[in-house]
């Protein structure tokens, strides 16, 4: 019983901290990343101690402000919903990683253990079905606070999420087809298998067109650019949370980021094979650990001493800029690499551990984890990445493309596959 | 009139089915914005931007900064309390209080000169009324800033002492 209890809670606490510790580094990155893009600096201000990191202290001042806001209410709200709008929001957010499977399975002492926090059979359908309730959060938000902007802003969330959750569910429907199972875990082991022995089944080559509907309909769903116009500044100021300020604010701004992690995490099992690296099942990796973690103790080494040699590169130019402890800053992390290379060179002297039997098989679970990170991360990327290039629709051009457009070719790409699973299954 | 390079009338052409379909022309899109992003990921140091308060931009000579009151070369303000800057001056932000000089050539001197630089618009017009070359504002200082409203009228002392930065 206690070791179920344990089980479950580390569990929880890995996705827990996947998501929480993602959500600031993409506050940072949507901001950084959206300076660079557009030709500027960027945050590059808060600092403890001259350690700014490139903007990644901000995030931590902006949890101290709004930690210290006043909470700015509307008076002739609803006050129950009101405040329950963010948590729902949050809840919703939260919820959906029980069923995303973030590694393969974890051997100690002699027990196995599926990584994944409840490996439900309708796991797809639970998805969808908690996806659905986040619409609530946005709609209570919009129309507790009894402020127009907040209502038209809450109307065209509900809007766009309905219509896109019609096309996000068509266009998974393919690969339950395929993979003939709602159960995530199966379908993130369906595909790692090769077809024609050299081409990855992963989701997106068995269903191009679904995955390009989902990954739009989850754009659509998560309110993020192009179809941003629930939250649109130039029209409805900012949209359902506009009345919401200090921590509930803040709860809002957090589900964004929470939501497109999860959104990315979908996109990664679903289409991407999940923690699967192309051609290096799990027997491979673990016959191979020894080989594969020296050369990655090596490459590592090598790459931190670059990164290292570029700090104190920067350091002797930065020379007499600032007269003060943010000269000492590229000094410092560049010290940090060089010891931290060290550390990865210094491993390479625990080579027998690496090849013992639990040893290759940690290895290749923590290899796996790491290639689902590194696939949310790329996802997660996108998201902004996507933001700060294309410009965002219309509320009429985004109607007409989920009805007209990708429901029907949702439809259409249900039908061509449900005929050819229906002929390559023909006795 | 059309400028050169672009045509008087913007012809437009129908998006073929592969624009249509967005996803080329958001790759496309995205293939722009990574090669910025990429750009100045590796030469952060070219970027554009002024680190204001560590660097700071060089203005020209005839930047009109903070003003201040010339002085003769015997020390004494060269202000005769014309009134002519105080007149020309479009947001009234100049009070002269004039006495009488005992130097019966000069005639008055200002016993007072108070400016509101909140209410300054930084014109210069009181720069060219000046008969005696009395006001400058040469001073280069536009980083003005103090804690009350009332610290923004500066008084005659703090006009002609000109080795003062910002901070009122």
């Amino acid at each position: 019983m206690l070791a179920i209890v344990l089980e479950a809670t580390a569990k929880i606490g890995f996705m827990f901290a996947l998501i929480m510790g993602l959500v600031p580094v993409l506050i940072w990155a949507e901001r950084k990343g959206s300076a660079f893009i557009q030709d500027r600096t960027g945050p590059n201000r808060a600092g403890v101690l001259g350690i700014r990191l490139a903007g990644l202290i901000h995030p931590i001042a902006d949890v101290i402000k709004l930690l210290a806001k006043e909470d700015v209410v509307p008076a002739m709200r609803h006050k129950f919903l009101y405040a329950l709008a963010p948590m729902l929001v949050m809840i919703v957010a939260m919820s959906t990683y029980a069923v995303i499977p973030f590694g393969d399975y974890i051997m100690i002492g002699g027990e196995k253990i599926e990584l994944i926090v409840a490996d439900l059979e309708v796991g797809m359908l639970f998805v969808l079905a908690i996806a659905s309730l986040g619409t609530y959060g946005v709609a209570l938000g919009g129309w507790a606070s009894n402020s127009k902007y907040t209502f038209l802003g809450s109307l065209r969330a509900t809007a766009s999420m309905i219509s896109y959750e019609i096309t996000m569910g068509l266009a998974i429907m393919g690969l339950f087809l395929i993979f003939g199972t709602f159960r995530l875990t199966d379908i993130v082991a369906g595909q790692g298998d090769l077809i024609w022995g050299w081409l990855p089944k992963w989701g997106i080559i068995v269903q191009p067109l679904g995955f390009l509907l989902f990954i739009a309909s989850v754009y659509a769903e998560t309110n993020r650019t192009p179809f941003d116009m629930s939250e649109r500044d130039s029209e409805i100021v900012a949209g359902y949370h506009t009345e919401y300020s200090s921590l509930k604010f803040a709860l809002f701004f957090m589900a964004e980021y929470a939501h497109m992690v999860v959104a990315a995490a979908l996109i990664a099992v679903l289409f991407f094979g999940g923690y699967q690296i192309p051609w290096l099942p799990r027997p491979v990796l673990e016959a191979n650990a020894g080989a594969m973690l020296t050369g990655g103790l090596i490459a590592g080494g090598i790459v931190l001493g670059i990164i290292a040699w570029a700090f104190f590169r920067r350091a002797r130019r930065e020379k007499g800029w600032y007269n003060d402890a943010r000269e000492r800053e590229p000094g410092f992390l560049g010290s940090v690499c060089v010891v931290l290379a060290l550390v990865n060179l210094g491993a390479l002297g625990l080579q027998p551990w690496a090849i013992s039997e639990l040893g290759a098989s940690l290895y290749a679970t923590f290899a796996q984890i790491g290639a689902f990170v590194i696939k949310v991360a790329f996802f997660s990327w996108l998201f902004i990445w996507v933001r700060w290039t294309v410009p965002s629709f219309r509320y009429d051009q985004v109607m007409r493309l989920g009805w007209q457009i990708m429901l029907p070719a949702g439809l259409v790409n249900l039908l061509v596959t449900a005929l050819w699973v229906f002929a390559v299954h023909q006795p | 009139m059309s400028y050169k390079g672009l045509p008087d009338v913007v012809t437009t052409r129908r998006r073929n089915l592969l624009e249509s379909a967005y996803f080329t022309e958001i790759a496309r899109g995205l293939a722009v914005t990574g090669r910025h992003l990429i750009r100045n990921l590796f030469n952060t140091d070219k970027m554009p931007t002024v680190q204001y308060p560590d660097q700071k931009r060089d203005y020209g000579p005839r930047f009109r900064g903070r003003h201040r009151l010339t002085q003769r070369e015997d020390g004494s303000p060269r202000c005769v309390a014309c009134m002519m800057c105080s007149t020309v001056c479009p947001a009234d932000c100049i009070e002269i209080i004039a006495g009488e000089h005992p130097d019966p050539t000069i005639e008055k001197y200002s016993k007072e000169f108070n400016i509101d630089l909140l209410r300054c618009v930084y014109c210069g017009l009181c720069e060219e009324a000046c008969p005696c070359d009395a006001i400058r504002m040469d001073t280069g200082i536009y980083e003005i800033a103090a804690e009350t409203r009332e610290a923004f009228v500066v008084n005659k002392d703090f006009l002609l002492n000109n080795d003062k930065d910002g901070t009122l």
